[in-house]
């Protein structure tokens, strides 16, 4: 059926070419290096790629796939020599230092056609640096609470939406002998995530952006605030023990085994979760709980990328390739369930029909006035995201240490932002 | 007497083939010794002047990195707990002299299937580091390791090895200790075979035997072997990476780091690329490896002279 389906849609595309030879038709080669290097984003690519070829059958494409974690240590090489024409990669802060050495190609061209400026304004903002856009994106996907619905049937607890209402139920929850949430911080950044929530809901989006960029104090009292907040979570029991032992894969059982009732993490924590054996009746989500009704609710919602690099000799078909993957048919059909499983980017495409998708896509759209962050290492430079987020897991195992922390960070700070 | 002759016709690669040979087979050697270990120790040094992210150009900046390393000596930072464990690694890697010594001298006899139970006490060297460190991952495990099952049969809280600041490093020496133990061991066992039986005789007649006879005619007779077990296995310590790296990634918050892992992080991780620091690292790494190597050298210098 699947495959059926697949070769209808690029039927489709290729007569829709042939209706509409608006394009010139490419020539030459079109190197595309992708970081997508799990089975089901891989194929998904590849797939996508077949699709562009068939539409320019005078283009000679050749992808290279490579892993995940080497890409990000090679992409410094292949930005430099032998460089690919497409080369994926993450938005915000993550493509700084590669805009700031001029190895991304200024793309702000494609940004001013219409078909792009007003279906892709939502991402706008993260793939801006000096008032130019560097790169497109092709997928995003929401953080948020995943948490076990039969357990809070249980205990008789609804979806919580004010701080206070989640300090009651994880009362509940930890009475009943469980922990609130399940977390493993060994890697780091699942706490990081924890911080972004905490801060954004305690002082708000535009001050937890200060605060990535080193404008604000680490020692400043409203960052003290967050970690009292957050306090209050760890001095209830709310996580998991031994969480700096665990990646977040191995933090995943507790939750299954409901020694945990919930998990905040991004939306690939489903899939886990899914073939773990909780079923869609078992497992739910909610977005994460306002704290100080002043500030506008903003989320977690990281992007990945396509670019240019700036010493590509095909630019003119990477351009092409560009506005091809952002097409709303395109993004409805690589980030639907049995693809990416993620959220489109174009505003005029569909989300797929799974329910954490469309809830994860109305919160993006509709309840998160305040912005929409890229996820604490992403925003914040590399060194300071390193420091920081070493802090709040020491943090998270010894709490009273909060004050040493924080004059640490600080210190951090002053030195990292002076460069 | 035509020989006496011919002297000023032979070419001058014929007059000084006796001094140009040893250089010519040298030469091969000398070439990749000089542009892999020599030339880059001195880029070492030149980097670590430099603040370089690896992408766009290096800016000259003195010695601040190292200005930085002290004040991160001074605040009791990422760079004094790396150099702290560095120190507990050194010493404690040491164990693996005695430990390999007593299973080599209780391995060392003549019974039967004595080759199978050598080749398993061998066995840990052999597998892969990586592979030690997930085993040893999986036996600290707070919730179902072996360690912690074992401990509550006596009734003890269960511990957390790996995610205790104050224990970590210990464990993943124990663990790193399991291979080195097996290297110091096969050492002294080819050690012991060159022992001479007849000074054994020779002693057991003068009523030496247990301690005495270790202390005074073994341990002498093996001294190539301790000197040998004790080059590798401070080698080994200072370049302590790998059991890090799989075990802990440095954490809990930084606090198993050593050097050698420190500079990987800072120069090459994910969220590193700070070269110039890294760089700074590793001469002092270097500096610190410097005194021991000069020490082997010297003694080494010293044997050859001896002789």
């Amino acid at each position: 059926m699947h495959s059926i389906y697949k070769r209808t849609t690029a039927a489709l595309a290729m007569s829709v070419a042939l209706v509409v030879p608006a394009y010139a038709e490419l020539t030459g080669e079109l190197r595309i290096f992708l970081d997508t290097s799990n089975p089901a984003p891989r194929a998904t690519m590849e797939a996508m790629i077949d699709r562009f070829a068939e539409q320019h059958p005078g283009l000679e494409i050749e992808t290279t796939v490579i892993d995940r974690e080497a890409y990000k240590t090679q992409i410094r090489n292949f930005l430099t020599a032998d460089t690919p024409d497409v080369a994926t990669w993450y938005a915000a802060n993550r493509m700084k230092p590669y805009v700031e050495a001029g190895l991304f190609e200024d793309v702000s061209d494609l940004w001013a056609e219409p078909e792009i400026a007003e279906n892709l304004a939502s991402t706008k903002g993260a793939m801006t640096i000096d008032g130019k856009q560097w790169g497109v994106p092709y997928t995003y996907y929401q953080w948020g609470v995943y948490y076990r619905k039969d357990i809070f049937d249980e205990l008789g607890l609804s979806e919580p939406t004010t701080w206070e209402e989640e300090l009651a139920n994880c009362q509940k929850i930890v009475d009943s002998g469980r922990a609130c949430y399940t977390i493993g911080t060994k890697f780091l950044w699942t706490a990081g995530g924890w911080f972004d929530y905490l801060n954004m809901r305690t002082n708000g989006f535009d001050f937890h952006q200060q605060l990535a960029n080193g404008e604000v104090s680490w020692e400043d009292d409203r960052v003290k605030q967050t970690f009292a907040n957050w306090k209050q979570l760890i001095d209830m029991g709310a996580f998991i023990d031994n969480h700096q032992t665990y990646s977040w894969q191995e933090a995943l059982p507790f939750m299954v085994n409901g020694e945990a009732a919930a998990y905040l993490m991004g939306n690939f924590a489903v899939a886990p979760l899914r073939e773990a054996g909780l079923s869609d009746d078992q497992l739910d989500f909610y977005q994460f709980v306002a704290i100080n009704p002043d500030v506008e609710l903003a989320e977690d919602a990281p992007t990945d990328t396509f670019h240019i690099p700036s010493n590509a000799s095909n630019k003119e078909a990477a351009r092409e390739f560009l506005r091809f993957v952002v097409s709303a048919d395109e993004q409805t059909e690589i980030n639907n369930g049995s693809n990416l499983g993620q959220l489109p980017v174009n505003a005029k495409s569909s989300v797929d029909n799974d329910k954490f998708l469309n809830q994860g896509f109305e919160m993006l759209s509709s309840n998160s006035p305040g912005g929409v962050a890229q996820f604490w290492d992403r925003d914040a430079p590399a060194e300071m995201a390193k420091v920081s987020m070493e802090g709040f897991q020491e943090f998270m195992v010894k709490p009273d240490n909060a004050d040493k922390i924080l004059a640490k960070l600080e210190r951090a700070r002053q030195r990292i932002y002076d460069n | 007497m035509s020989a006496v002759d011919t002297p000023e016709q032979e070419s001058w690669f014929h007059r000084n083939q006796q001094r140009i040979a040893p250089w010519l087979f040298l030469a091969p050697g000398l070439l990749f010794f000089m542009v892999y270990v020599i030339i880059p120790v001195f880029q070492s040094f030149n980097l670590s002047l430099y603040e370089w992210d690896g992408l766009g150009s290096a800016e000259y900046v003195g010695f601040r990195n190292y200005e930085d390393l002290y004040w991160e000596w001074v605040d009791r930072d990422a760079f004094f707990v790396s150099l702290k464990n560095n120190l507990i690694w050194l010493i404690l890697y040491l164990a693996a002299i005695p430990a390999g010594l007593f299973i080599a001298l209780f391995l060392n006899q003549t019974v039967w299937g004595i080759r199978l139970y050598k080749s398993l006490f061998f066995f840990p060297f052999v597998i892969s580091q990586v592979v030690v460190g997930l085993v040893f991952t999986w036996f600290y495990d707070p919730t179902f390791g072996l360690l912690n099952e074992f401990l509550g049969v006596f009734g003890i809280e269960p511990l957390n090895v790996l995610g205790d600041e104050r224990f970590v490093t210990y464990g993943i020496i124990f663990a790193g200790l399991w291979p080195q133990t097996a290297y110091c061991m096969i050492l002294y066992l080819t050690g012991l075979n060159a022992v001479d039986p007849e000074q054994i005789e020779a002693g057991r007649l003068d009523g030496a035997k247990g301690a005495r006879m270790l202390w005074h005619i073994i341990l002498p007779q093996l001294r190539p072997a301790t000197f040998i077990a004790f080059v590798v296995t401070i080698i080994g310590a200072l370049r302590s990476f790998d059991l890090i790296s799989i075990m802990t990634q440095g954490g809990p918050f930084g606090s198993s780091r050593v050097l050698a892992y420190y500079m990987f992080e800072v120069a090459l991780s994910e969220y590193g690329f700070r070269m110039g620091y890294g760089a700074a690292i590793a001469v002092i790494l270097f500096l610190i490896m410097l005194c021991f190597i000069a020490y082997f050298l010297w003694s080494m210098y010293r044997e050859e002279r001896g002789h």
